[in-house]
């Protein structure tokens, strides 16, 4: 029994989802973490980076390097659009702003009028194929017990990698000259500004990157489900990144990996758990249905509070940064 | 009390461009560095500033005084770009400055420092101070992944920093957060950090406040340093008179944000305008932005 609980977490832990969600975070790390950019929409970045994929591909019959690149392109459009009016303002017209948007494009790809593009409510399917086509495991049993399908793996493989040599990217930009000066917008932009710094230019340029890697983790996510629908893309995804990237340890390189990769094996395996006692029947009068959504979302509730409490640098911050007064 | 007489030796004043100019507000100076005209900022029915002419001489150390909101820190501010007026134009080496945005105006070498100071305090205190250096290539995001094209000017950058915190005396904490410093440090690092910029006029607001009384002397000798050794230009705000008496070479003072006077620091702590200025228009006859005799100061 504990067996199949853990083995749930693990094949959670290291899954493709995870690895869209590692690109989420990874992304808000570099708005939220090293620029003090409140992106309350990053789930809308992801959102138009799978559309861009799937649309192109699965409605206009295009080729999958097409939608990739639209996807790409969307989410840099959609950071231009929030961050032009946004980003000379206070930090909190951003936050608005985004949760908004993300809101606004989830409705507008689910409206009846739009069906014909984003197929509504019931969205879209065949753009994965070409991805598939390519996938260097033809088996359908990898990895022992956690008995991952060969596509799986793929997605698995691509999602991971990418999301690997991204936050190696990531990592030395923020170790270069331009991310001192990102650092420097966090801790107070008018100190930025007075050194001769152009602090918009920066923020916006942020803003489109980590935007970028939320678009790039939207694509991940629909060509390992090989489905996209507008309802995937709740508010909440945005705020399940937020905790990954805390849970991890904001501004560090590997933060949002590790917290991505804990957060989804908390969870899971906490589903799955309540599921097998439920399922036993110990608890009388509680449908596995009801129990399971509502017992992890308790749980996860009162370990973000215990982390920010105990340990509010995440699991590889550093405690003493985190103490200097900001101001 | 003859204030004069305790002038400290070596303050060196350079009143010597200014000798001939009238001490009155307004005035044209020989070579001035920043040139203002009808600036004026109201915040509501508050007229914060409204300064008809004033001119910086440059290569000198100019202190503006003013009681507690005259509007030396709103003239800073739109002068430095980070307030916007309501009227007016400015010059600064000849060129206008009308709409600059801030970091542009630092750009042409007018760099400020803040009242509240504004160290960056998750940075180490040589980040902080790298970060003051201009034109970096490495500072472009397309150049920021390929080391090589800025490794060399990196090193250099590097090492002016490491060579301005031995002169500031903040280098035995190179490594440490910027927030862990001292007030005092703190305005040490912050000027620092500006001439970084190199620039050619630096604006201090209130670069003595809450320093103790021997950091204060250090403090000091750095802001002529900034005149004597590298011929740069001074603007700064400052409410501890000694030190305006100490360092400046002329003295504007601001009330309700007019210019109400200009002078050399000795004649100005005997103006009529700005006695009137400090403590209203029927005063006694003392004198209120004296210099204190040195029993009565703090010491090195």
């Amino acid at each position: 029994m504990i067996e199949t609980v853990v083995f749930d977490a693990l094949r959670a832990a290291i899954g493709p989802t995870a690895a869209a969600y590692a690109l989420l975070a990874i992304g808000l790390n570099i708005h939220f973490g090293y620029t003090g950019l409140l992106n309350f929409g990053q789930v809308g970045f992801m959102l138009v980076g799978g559309y861009g994929l799937a649309i192109p591909v699965a409605v206009y019959g295009q080729p999958l390097w097409v939608g990739l690149l639209s996807g790409l392109a969307a989410a840099v459009v959609l950071a231009l659009l929030l961050g032009a009016p946004t980003l000379r303002l206070r930090a909190d017209y951003l936050a608005i702003t985004t949760i908004a948007a993300a809101e606004i494009l989830r409705f507008l790809s689910r409206n009846s009028t739009s069906e014909d593009v984003t197929g509504g409510v019931y969205g879209l399917r065949q753009f994965a194929g070409e991805f598939y086509a390519v996938s260097p495991f033809p088996g359908d049993r990898y990895l022992g017990a956690l008995a991952f399908s060969g596509n799986r793996m793929w997605a698995m493989t691509v999602g991971w990698g990418v999301a690997v040599l991204l936050s190696i990217a990531v990592h030395r930009l923020m170790r270069s000259p331009w991310g001192r000066v990102l650092r420097s917008i966090r801790e107070d932009e008018d100190a930025a500004r007075s050194l001769g710094k152009n602090v918009f230019l920066y923020k916006m340029q942020s803003l489109i990157l980590g935007g970028v890697l939320g678009g790039i983790g939207g694509m991940v996510f629909v060509l390992s489900l090989q489905t996209i629908q507008p309802d995937m893309f709740l508010p909440q995804v945005t705020f399940f990144a937020f905790t990954m990237v805390i849970l991890g340890g904001t501004a560090t390189a590997v933060g949002p990996l590790a917290g991505t990769v804990l957060f989804w094996f908390l969870i899971t395996g906490l589903q799955s758990g309540v599921r097998t006692v439920v399922e036993s029947g110990v608890i009388p009068g509680v449908s596995a249905g009801q129990a399971v959504g509502a017992t992890t979302l308790i749980v996860v509730g009162a370990l973000l509070m215990a982390l920010m409490v105990f340990r509010p640098q995440g699991i590889l911050g550093d405690r003493e940064e985190l103490r200097l007064d900001v101001r | 009390m003859s204030a004069d007489a305790h002038v400290p030796a070596g303050s060196g004043r350079t009143i010597g461009p200014l000798a001939g100019v009238a001490r009155e507000p307004g005035v044209a100076k020989p070579d001035p560095v920043l040139v203002v005209d009808g600036l004026r900022r109201s915040f509501g029915g508050v007229t914060a500033v409204d300064v008809a002419h004033l001119e910086i001489q440059r290569g000198l150390i100019t202190g503006l005084i003013g009681p507690n909101g005259a509007g030396k820190t709103t003239l800073f501010n739109l002068l430095t770009g980070f307030d916007t007026p309501d009227a007016g134009t400015w010059s600064f080496d000849g060129e206008p400055l009308g709409s600059t945005s801030a970091y542009a105006v630092a750009r042409r070498g007018m760099v400020r420092t803040f009242q509240l100071t504004k160290a960056l305090s998750r940075m180490t205190v040589l980040e902080n101070l790298m970060l003051g250096g201009a034109g970096q290539a490495g500072e472009r995001l397309s150049l920021a992944l390929l080391a090589p094209a800025w490794r060399r000017e990196e090193a250099a950058l590097r090492e002016r920093a490491e060579e301005l915190l031995v002169r500031f005396k903040l280098d035995h904490m190179r490594d440490q957060f910027a927030g862990t410093l001292s007030g005092g440090q703190r305005k040490l690092l912050e000027m620092a950090r500006a001439l970084m910029v190199e620039p050619s006029l630096v604006m201090l607001d209130e670069p003595m406040a809450g320093v103790n009384p021997a950091l204060t002397q250090s403090l000091l000798g750095h802001v002529k340093d900034l005149r004597d050794r590298e011929g740069r230009t001074v603007v700064f705000v400052e409410h501890d008179m000694d030190v305006v008496f100490d360092i400046s070479d002329w003295v504007v003072c601001l009330a309700e944000g007019r210019v109400i006077a200009e002078g050399p620091p000795e004649s100005i702590g005997s103006d009529e305008a700005v006695i009137d200025a400090y403590l209203g228009a029927s005063h006694g006859r003392d004198r209120p932005p004296r210099k204190r005799p040195p029993h009565e100061r703090g010491t090195a």
